[in-house]
């Protein structure tokens, strides 16, 4: 059915996922002849899995780049997700009404409090406006919380998005723009020979000037082929959904939200099970236990799904971003927020990788060379 | 449009049908005294808000979405009609304390 693999391309992305498409949609729009090579329609695929969320509060504890890459990010959410409703037609939901992380005791709101708190003392960290929010103020913001819920993080910049028509309007809007998409292209073997990479698959042999590895969990396998160590490992994460009832949370919830089309989702569970995608009844009862205490309006509502999937979670949870020293050309993009950096993925990494470069100040803490030194405790 | 089969009892219990009283047959789920009582569409739709017609009577289509007794969301078609029961068409989405 698919189509025969071109044969040159400026640029071979590989993995179709929201990582790879959004790479994918940013060189496209740079004028790069665009080629994706995904997986097949079992591929594990977070991007078909994940929870929705555009968010920036508690993330880069550890990494002061990330905080401020995430929150460009979500500054530039509202201009991508303009464009690419303007050029396909398709509108992704994204809305930033600000989001709350709610706390269940007087100890995990000191505890969140402490965690912020770190986060925005790191040195050169990018300063933002966040809350901690006592119960009787959160009560007048979020008049839906249960009896037991002592407290909240609150930050505007905190929004979501309906992820599975982003990666629809991703795909859409980059074929639009020339690109050139082949399932079931699995990249078996990368070569470096000249000026070019020679990417093998089942269907035949695609040559290009240039590779971004954007394949998840599978540029573990990928990265030493062009040079690059990039430790990347699954981490499960389950979901529940309800069924759609009217508008009742405005808000994004850390691990409770309620989509445009009136579901709400619990998830945020976080487990180390290898690429065991199964759903236990133990790990969903504890998410719909605690979501319940936070919304007691939750309990009626009955479950029509809940699924696994497989985050990409690298060594340190930061993401990678990298240029090949040894195969110049040769790109990786991993990271386990694929929804909530889609804009800097599309809108500013992608015109660099178009360039050639990714400029040291701005991506030397993302490179994986970070893992090559030992920890400092 | 549905006609009854000729060898049924024909007890009747009354019931509560958009706020109106209505007598149905004792042993019909929720979704058959609606159709019996003329009302053809029991829900519109929770995204599209398009009007809806049961058609599967076993439990698998989800199109007879009712509110019974204040709970929304409920399968008519499994549920057998009770004497008292409040039965309302649903409109669209399901509240979620209700």
């Amino acid at each position: 059915m698919t189509k025969p693999p071109q044969r040159e391309a400026d640029v071979a992305v590989v993995g179709g996922g929201l990582v790879g498409a959004s790479i994918a949609w940013g060189l496209a729009r740079a004028g790069q002849r665009v080629v994706v090579l995904d997986e097949g329609d079992v591929a594990y695929r977070a991007s078909r899995g994940n929870f929705g969320l555009v968010w920036v509060q508690g993330k880069g504890l550890g990494m002061p780049e990330y905080v401020a890459w995430t929150k460009r990010s979500s500054d530039g959410w509202k201009e991508f997700a303009r464009l690419l409703n303007e050029q396909t037609g398709i509108d992704v939901g994204f809305r930033r009404p600000g989001g709350f992380h709610p706390c269940l005791s007087e100890r995990e709101v000191e505890g969140r409090a402490n965690l912020l708190a770190r986060l925005h003392n790191q040195p050169a960290t990018v300063k933002y406006d966040y809350e901690i929010v006592g119960r009787d103020r959160l009560k007048t913001m979020l008049p839906q919380i249960g009896p037991e819920v002592a407290g909240a993080s609150y930050c505007a910049l905190d929004g979501h998005v309906n992820p599975l028509r982003l990666l629809r309007a991703l795909h859409a809007g980059m074929q639009q723009l020339g690109a050139t998409y082949l399932s079931d292209h699995v990249v078996e073997q990368i070569n470096v020979g000249g000026r070019e990479f020679r990417l093998t698959t089942r269907h035949g042999e695609l040559r290009a000037g240039k590779i971004v590895l954007a394949a998840g969990n599978g540029n573990a396998r990928l990265g030493p082929m062009v040079g690059l160590k990039i430790p990347v490992r699954p981490q499960r994460g389950q979901i529940i959904v309800t069924e759609k009832v009217l508008p009742f949370l405005n808000h994004p919830i850390v691990t409770v939200r309620q989509t445009d089309e009136g579901s709400v989702m619990i998830g945020d569970s976080v487990e180390e099970a290898g690429w065991d995608v199964s759903v236990g009844t133990g790990v969903l009862a504890a998410m719909a236990e605690r979501a319940v205490r936070m919304f007691p309006q939750l309990g009626r509502l009955n479950v029509v799904r809940s699924w696994a999937a497989l985050r990409v979670m690298t060594a340190d949870g930061f993401p990678i971003y990298a240029q090949s020293e040894h195969c110049p050309g040769a790109y990786v993009a991993a990271c386990h927020s694929g929804v909530t950096l889609a804009a800097n993925h599309a809108l500013v990494l992608a015109p660099l990788i178009a360039k050639g470069s990714l400029p040291a100040e701005q991506f030397g803490g993302f490179s994986p060379r970070r893992f090559d030194v030992p920890a400092i405790a | 449009m549905f006609r009854r089969l000729p060898d049924v009892d024909d007890a009747t219990i009354e019931v509560t049908i958009d706020g109106r009283a209505e007598r149905v047959r004792a042993g019909d789920t929720v979704t058959a005294a609606l159709f019996s009582v003329g009302i053809e569409s029991h829900r519109t739709a929770d995204v599209s808000g398009t009007p809806r017609t049961p058609y599967c009577m076993m439990g698998v289509c989800f199109e007879c979405l009712v509110v019974i007794d204040g709970v929304g969301n409920r399968q008519g078609c499994l549920v057998p009609i009770r004497p008292g029961m409040r039965i309302e068409t649903q409109r669209g989405k399901r509240e979620v304390g209700r």
